[in-house]
This record gives C-alpha cells, structure tokens and sequence, in this order.
C-alpha cells in the first residue's frame, strides 16, 4: 500500500492507505481522530467538514492522494483548548442537542468567518446551509455564527 | 390536572450508601423498584454496579459532588436536566455538580428507556427524593457532631448552619454521614425555593461535543476489532439466493466475509475497505410474493378507509344517528407517506461475543429489551450479556429497536472476533424501521350550525394508534365520537418515529377543524375553544388533556403572535395540540416569496409544567418546531418493488437553515409536575403551516409533504 505525508492540524502524519481512501476515514479510523463524523459520504450533510488550506471542505469526498501538499484543519486542531471564538460561542448559545452535526457545523461556520467579517443573517444562512442539523438546532446556529463573528471583529 | 401515581417506595429500599475507600460518599439510588436487601454501593469508584442502581451521587471530600448517570441520552437533554433535580433538593450549588455518563467497562448499564417524552415526568419524584435524602443525611451528621437537632440547621450551596452561626461544608461530614441510617422521611423544596430548577443550564457534554472528542457510538473502538459494513436485501420481501465474494475478499484490508441469515457482512481493518467490499459483491435475490410499491399501499389504504373492517378504539354517543341527523357532514381524507428518522449518526454497534461472555457497546434507546433478544438470539443466559450505551447522535424512535445490536452480535458470534457493524447512509435509509404511511378520514355531522358527532378512521401499515391517543381533543367535547382503526400488514419494517401517530394526526385533525370553522363560518380560535369548553368537569378518566390548560395556550399563543393583526403579507395559521402529556399551541407566520409559501416564524406557546431547564427546553421545542415543519414540508419516501426510492441526502430532503423559521417560545409559569418535551411540538407543526398556506395561496392541503401537494388543487376528500 503506498504511503501518503500528510500535514494535518500543524503536525506531519505518514498515512499507509489505499489512494481512494477519503481523508475522513483516514482521519477516523487510522489517527483515531474522531472528531469528524461521518453523515452521508456524498458531500451532502456537512458532518465530516475540515479546512483544506483555510476552506471548508467536505472530507468524505477527499481521496487522501489529493491531499499531500496541503494544511489539513480539523475540530481537534482549531484551538489548543476548545477557546476559538466559534466554539466559545457554540457554548455560550448552547447550540448542541445530539451535537453529532455540530463539529462540522463549526468547521463551516470557522471558514466563513474567517473570510466574511459581520456577516448579516441571510448571508449566515446561505454560508450555512450545507450542513444538516436533524435535531433542528439552526435558530441557535444562526445567533451563535453572529455572536462568534462579532467575537471575531 | 390528575394526581400521577408515584411509586412508593420507601427511600430506606430504594437509596444505599457506602464511605468510599478514597474518601467521600457514595449514595446509590433505583428509581423504579427497591434494592435488593443484600446489595451495597461499591466502596470504589471504578467498580458502580449499574445493574442494581440507575445512578450514582459522589460527595467528595472537598464537596464537590458527581452524578453517575448513564440515562440515555439522544439528544433532549435528560443528561443535563435530571441532575439539575437531584442537585437542587441536595442544596449544592450547580458548578459544583460533575456528571458522567457511567463508565464503559462496568458491567451493566441501568434499565431505562429514552422514548415517549417520559424522563422527567418519571425522575421527578423520585430524583428529588433522592437529593433530598442525602441532604437530610448530611445534616444529620452534622447535628450529631454538633449536639443539636437537625432541625436548627439549615443548608445552602453545600454549606451547613446551625443557630450559633457555625458552619460545616458537606465534605466535612460526608464520613459520618456515610455511616448514618437512611432517613424514611425527608422534606421536598416548594417550587418558590427552587434556585436550580427553573434557571438556565448549558449542556452537560458542550465541551466535548465542540472540541470533537469522542462521544458517539461511531466513535467508540477497541483495539482489534473489526469493521463490519452489510449488505441486506436491496427490498423489502427479498431472499438471499447465493452470492460470489471474489472481488470483495480481493480488496486491501477485506478480512472476512460472513452470512448470516438473508445477509452478507463484510469485515475489514477499516471502515472505507469494508465499505467497497460490500459494494464489490454481487449477490442473487428471490421473492416469494409480490414486492410492494407506493401506489399498492396508496389504494389498499383507501380501501381500508372505504371498507368495513375496523377496530373501534373509542366509542360516545351514536355516530350513526348523529350523521343521519344532521343537516351537514363533512367529510375529508388525509394522507402521509413513509418517513425515515435520518439520525445524523447513522445506525452502528459494536459487538465482542466470547464463550463466556457477550458484550455490546452502542448508541442505543433500550439497552435491557436489547440485551434479552441478544441473549434468545444467541442462545445465551440473560446474565452473560451486557449493554453499554454511548451519546447517541439522534434517536427520533430508531434506536429503541435493537436490530443493528442483533446483527453486530451474530456477526461477531460467527467471526469469533470483536466486530463494529457500520451502516452506511444508503443501508441506514434503506433498512430502516419507518414511520407507517397513515391516511386519516375524519368526518363531522353538523346539525344547526354546531357539530354533534366526530368520526376518525385510520388506515395505517403495519399497526395502529394505541395508549391514549384515542381520548385525545376532541374526545369529551363532542357528544357523538368514534375512533376507528383498520391496518394492512407489510413486510416494510415500522416502528415508532418522534411523536407515534400524533405526529401525523395532529395535522389532520387541526386541519380539519380549521376547515369546518370556515365551512360553519366560525372564528377558527373560538370554535376551539366552544369545544375544550364542553370537556370541563368531565369524569372521563381515560381523558388525560386538560381542557383549561388547552384553552390558556391557545389565548397565549392569540395574544404572543399577534393573532389577526399580522402585517399586510404576512397570512397565520393556528395549531394547538397535547399530546405527550404535554398541551401545546402554535401559529406559523407565511410570506409569499415568488408565489411559494415561506414559513418565517412560528409562535409555540407551552404548558409542560414546571420548566426544569429553560435553556434546553427551548432547544427542544425549536428543534421540534422545525423538525414538524421541515418533515411536513419536505419528508417524502416511497417503495418501487420493495426498495426505498430515495437513500442519502442528495434526493430525500431534509430541512436546512435556510429554509428554517424563527421559533418564538412561551412557557406557561405552572408549579404543576413538568411533563416532556422531547416530542409535543413536533405534531401541531404541520397544521398551523397548513393553515397559513390556506390563508396565503387558498389551498387547503390534505397530503404531505406539502411541496409535492402545493401546486396542484388537491381533491377534497
């Protein structure tokens, strides 16, 4: 099996896997990084958002041979500590209720942030609707992406 | 409001306590039967025996107190909201309280169920009872020491005082306290003293879930095991014939390839290879009878409806006589199609099945139910197999069945390896256990303008309303009422999916109404209210709603949602249901955007009674709300030869934020019990959007989902 370099989170990781393989089972079942779920495998959910390179990408569709020369962000790697002004304002509105969606959720709503500075309610709407919530937590998706972008500003 | 029958046990039987070799107390608790005489907590913390107590409360040395609390948790927040009970008669402030979901490795988890909106109606008493007891320990110990009646000490936030202004904190005397005799009688707060119950909590597991650690089944491994993807009959009445596993044994990390009855498991060292190891086998597949599709269900529910073979569940008065009578009936026909729950987490078990031992590890609703079939099925005593449960992402009713448990056991039974079966979102979407199509005809006779008899037929698949659902509105507030249900038995697995049957009767029948007040010209808010008036004082026992609670959240919700002064564009549409023991009342804001309907906000006004958590409870309820709507809206699913149409995210539609309402709740100021919220919502959401898309575009909708239903008139009755 070929042998891919891997930079995820800041750190290299050498990754023995088939070249189809998508990051999110990588991430999952070889680094035991579990934070990324997986919800429908056809980049139609969200669950499984990471950043590639600072954008919001869906991991379920990333085959780990497209990857090498690129910074992979993952929910485990955006803080040190859970302090990212997303996921302190997830908390604050205590947006989660199963919460399995909910770190794909961030990872989306970090990526548009950090591009879209006070974004308004129909701009965090549009930005936020590839991720599936099934416990319909969205009013509270909605006030937390505009409490973290002011955070942000 | 009726009296609910709390078990009386006496707290002596139900509560055991133990000093705790590393110092503090631990107080066991069973909240639904006695301990047995002989059992004892441990007097370690790493050995909590789940299977003779629900739930463990540690107080440290050093006060601080830890809740063990392995009650299911899929997502409404019992995990947070039932030690807020606990900690509020144990008198300890709540950043003092640490709850854990009971360890892993213990060897059994509590016998408790997480379905029907029943956690908090049930912990209550008994949850209050229990802090309430270590309390009354802890100041009795305290009274010993300092030679005085436990009467002349009070409590606060973990604090003991006695008259002379001495203090003690909890730590100090847990020791002792440990030691004494569980008191028989102890004293609950009035709902006025409440300092925890009442204010808003954060979700217990917040942290975790927004850092990404592990939770879910999904995320749940063991050294060595074995991922396991299946492959099932592609439709419902399909029989595995034989099958040729070549190409899938030939793929990287394929290790295994199992049978099992009409099944075929592949097992990998990963999820990905399992996955195209299923996808690699080419299997054969027989039918012994016709395979079933959409439109065979639509006409023999209709048949159903028009025929005469009914269970009568509910009968008042002379419904014959009445329609005989009457100058007027009205008569119309609702109809729903089958819906997967969809939880985000899709279907997954992990299963170690040794000689001596069967061991289960998953997201589950029921893990006794599902430990007693694993045991039939598997031959085993009940003893040898244990079931330990992680956060579920999402329940909705799929997981009180076991049935992806049954197949991580059997497959590890036959590898004779630890196994984690993983479903896919196309094997979760199509071998699901779906809410049943259901069609709903209700007729009313009008005689002089009023109405004098109800009659509801149900045609569903597979089975049919139960409990109390039959007495719910309008039973009791007209005179001449019947329940009758018929049902068509369907290979397709059913099963309860959030708010069984209300979920769609609900819509029906506030639809109805809505349109018999603008056949009979009434206010559609009086006509209402003229019939919960008639309920008042009844005697009917099997008549759970209350009619003055009914009749305040509906003046609530006409008052909150500015009811008939909505802004020119904006059309409403009105809802009130109970169900769940809990009354709800709801009004849906439509706009016209480009001709569609687009729902902006809906008014929820609850009476749930007591509110223990606010800040969850509003969760749930715009959750719920939003969940009615979107499945009302959007939830289609259909069968062509057995197989499910739709199967991932790309054509079955869920709600999404875009698409979403502003949910605005109300909460009733109640000192009565609280009552759940996990469900209630949901049902009236249907019917207040229906009704305003009346009010917008002049259709009156009878079938979900609305957008398939919107664009056409659709045939009254």
């Amino acid at each position: 099996m070929p042998v891919y370099n891997l930079k995820i989170n800041g750190k290299a990781h050498a990754i023995e896997a088939d070249q189809d393989t998508p990051l999110l089972w990588v991430l999952r079942d070889h680094l035991d990084m579990v934070g990324t779920k997986f919800g429908c495998g056809i980049g139609q959910c969200g669950a499984c958002t990471v950043h590639i390179d600072g954008s919001a990408t869906r991991s379920c569709l990333l085959q780990v041979s497209m990857i090498e020369d690129s910074e992979i962000t993952t929910i485990e790697g955006i803080s040190e500590d859970g302090t990212h002004p997303v996921q302190q304002a997830w908390k604050e509105i205590d947006v989660p209720q199963c919460g399995y969606c909910q770190a794909g959720q961030i990872m989306s709503a970090t990526a548009f942030l950090n591009e879209k500075k006070n974004p308004n309610r129909s701009e965090i709407r549009d930005a936020m609707s590839g991720n599936i919530c099934r416990c319909a937590s969205y009013n509270r998706i909605e006030k937390a992406v505009e409490l973290a972008a002011s955070k942000m500003s | 409001m009726k009296k609910s029958v709390s078990p009386s046990f006496s707290r002596r039987s139900f509560i055991k306590t133990s000093t705790l070799a590393g110092g503090g107390m631990l107080i066991g608790f069973n909240l639904f039967q006695a301990c047995k005489p002989e059992v004892a907590p441990p007097v370690d913390i790493a050995k909590l025996n789940f299977n003779d107590f629900n739930a463990f409360i540690k107080i440290a040395d050093n006060g601080m107190v830890t809740i063990f609390s392995p009650n299911p948790e899929i997502g409404q927040g019992v995990k947070t909201s039932m030690p807020m009970l606990i900690a509020e008669e144990l008198d300890v402030s709540w950043d003092k309280v640490h709850v854990v979901q009971g360890a892993l490795d213990t060897k059994n988890f509590t016998r408790q169920v997480a379905g029907g909106s029943q956690s908090i109606r049930h912990g209550w008493e008994p949850l209050r009872q229990t802090g309430a007891t270590a309390r009354q320990m802890l100041v009795n110990a305290a009274a010993a020491r300092w030679g005085i009646a436990p009467s002349e000490c009070k409590t606060e936030n973990g604090v003991i005082t006695n008259t002379n202004g001495d203090t003690l904190g909890y730590g100090d005397v847990v020791k002792e306290a440990a030691a004494l005799e569980v008191p028989e009688k102890v004293a609950l707060k009035e709902p006025k003293d409440f300092k925890i119950i009442g204010k808003d909590a954060s979700n217990v597991d917040v942290e975790k879930i927004t850092t990404g650690q592990p939770l879910y089944g999904l995320d749940y491994k063991e050294e060595g095991m074995s991922y396991a993807v299946v492959l099932r009959p592609p439709a419902f009445g399909n029989k595995l014939v034989d099958f040729d596993d070549t190409d899938a044994r030939a793929i990287n990390g394929v290790k295994d390839v199992i049978k099992f009855g009409d099944k075929v498991a592949v097992l990998a060292t990963n999820t990905w290879a399992a996955m195209k190891g299923k996808k690699a086998l080419k299997a054969n597949w027989t039918s012994d009878d016709k395979l079933e599709n959409t439109e065979d269900h639509d006409k023999i529910l209709t048949d159903l409806l028009g025929g005469s073979e009914f269970n009568t569940m509910r009968s008042d008065g002379d419904v014959k006589k009445a329609f005989a009578a009457a100058d007027q009936i009205v008569e119309r026909t609702y109809e729903s199609p089958f819906l997967p729950h969809n939880c985000m987490e899709p279907m997954n078990f992990f299963a170690d099945v040794t000689t001596d031992k069967v061991r289960l590890v998953g997201p589950i609703q029921t893990p006794a139910g599902t430990a007693r079939r694993v045991a039939e099925l598997l031959d085993r005593k009940p003893e040898e197999v244990s079931v330990d449960m992680t956060r579920m992402g999402g329940g909705f009713g799929r997981r009180l069945y076991g049935d992806f448990a049954l197949e991580a056991a059997e497959i590890s039974n036959l590898a004779k390896k630890t196994v984690k079966v993983v479903y896919s979102r196309e094997d979760d979407m199509s071998a699901g256990i779906y809410r049943p199509a259901i069609k709903y005809r209700i007729a009313a006779s009008i005689k002089d303008g009023e109405i004098t008899g109800y009659h509801l037929k149900e045609a569903s698949v597979n089975s049919n309303m139960y409990g109390l659902i039959p007495n719910f509105f309008p039973a009791g507030a007209v005179e001449n009422y019947q329940v009758d249900v018929a049902n068509y038995n369907s290979k397709i697995t059913t099963g309860a999916w959030r708010a069984p049957y209300t979920n769609f009767l609900s819509f029906a029948e506030q639809s109805f109404f809505d349109e018999v007040a603008e056949i009979l010209e009434k206010d559609r808010i009086q006509l209402r209210l003229d019939l919960l008036q008639k309920v008042k004082g009844t005697t009917d026992e099997r008549i759970q709603y209350s009619p003055e609670r009914l009749e305040k959240v509906i003046k609530v919700a006409v008052d909150k949602s500015g009811w008939g002064n909505a802004k020119e564009g904006v059309y409403q549409g009105f809802s009130a249901y109970y169900c769940h023991n809990t009354h709800v009342a709801e009004v849906a804001d439509v706009v016209l955007e480009n001709d569609i309907p687009v729902v902006k906000k809906v008014t929820c006004v609850v009476d749930c009674g007591i509110v223990v958590n606010p800040l969850g409870a509003k969760n749930q309820i715009e959750g719920g709300v939003i969940d009615g709507v979107g499945h009302a809206m959007y939830g289609d699913f259909s069968f062509k030869n057995g197989e499910p149409q739709d199967v991932n995210f790309n054509t079955y539609r869920l709600i999404r934020i875009n698409e979403t309402p502003v949910v605005e709740t109300h909460f009733i100021e109640s000192d009565i019990a609280p009552t759940g919220l996990g469900e209630p919502t949901l049902p009236p959401a249907g019917a207040a959007v229906a009704n305003a898309i009346k009010a917008a575009k002049g259709i009156r909708l009878y079938k979900q989902p609305f957008i398939k239903h919107m664009k056409t008139k659709a045939p009254l009755g």
